[in-house]
């Protein structure tokens, strides 16, 4: 059970890590595109997340959570892609 | 023994990926080489880090959940990058400075919405994309 403990713990550290990167991206712009793609990438970093948590715990029904997650994530991605073609903020304007 | 380690093995080597992932779109010069960055790796991770959930709860109905979250973060992660690839292109992102090739310059109408397949007209100064970063 060590090494696995040992992995788990491992894996939310480097995922926070990620997190605060991509976080830094996200604040950082420069154009609405690029915090969608970083948005994006957080929130296949939280379904990550979510399964090492039901590893951790031993829980199997956060996978769930994770399915919601990423249709959720999917559908607003494609909402702030229509929104930036049909009339969003221009960076050539 | 082993399905922890496999576990383990598989949870690390998708949160690697998904910091690779993150460090792409931290250091990549324009939109769409980070994308490039973080569609991928961030793909990869997060299919093999739900893949081992699926091998440590070794279990049918667990196994199925975990197979449906990895196919449909395969179909939908081209799906999206596409759709904010193409929207931010339109948009007029600039390009990175060293970009070779830009087969959409003067084929893309701005204000019908159409691509031809050839080049439609001169473009005038104010259409000429930037190629400068930011």
């Amino acid at each position: 059970m060590a090494i696995l403990d040992w992995a788990v713990t491992a894996t939310f550290v480097i995922l926070s890590l990620a997190l605060v990167i991509i976080f830094i991206r996200l604040i950082k712009g420069p154009s609405l595109p690029d915090r969608v793609v970083a948005l994006e990438l957080i929130a296949s970093l939280t379904v990550g997340f979510i399964a090492t948590h039901a590893v951790a715990t031993g829980m199997a029904n956060f996978l769930d959570v994770a399915v919601v997650l990423a249709l959720t994530a999917f559908l607003a991605a494609v909402g702030f892609a229509r929104y930036l073609e049909k009339g969003g903020y221009r960076s050539d304007d | 023994m082993m399905i922890e380690w496999i576990t383990a093995l598989l949870l690390l080597t998708g949160s690697l990926l998904m910091l690779l992932a993150a460090l792409g779109a931290l250091r990549m010069p324009d939109l769409l080489t980070r994308m490039h960055a973080t569609t991928k790796a961030g793909a990869l991770g997060g299919g093999t880090m739900v893949v081992a959930a699926a091998v440590f709860f070794d279990d049918g109905a667990v196994t199925a959940r975990a197979l449906a979250i990895v196919v449909f973060i395969i179909l939908t992660a081209p799906v999206a990058a596409h759709l904010i690839g193409r929207a931010g292109y339109f948009v007029g992102i600039p390009l990175w400075e060293g970009t070779l090739k830009d087969e959409l310059k003067d084929r893309y109408d701005p204000e019908t919405h159409t691509l031809a397949s050839e080049e439609v007209k001169p473009s005038t100064p104010t259409e000429e994309r930037k190629h400068d970063r930011d």
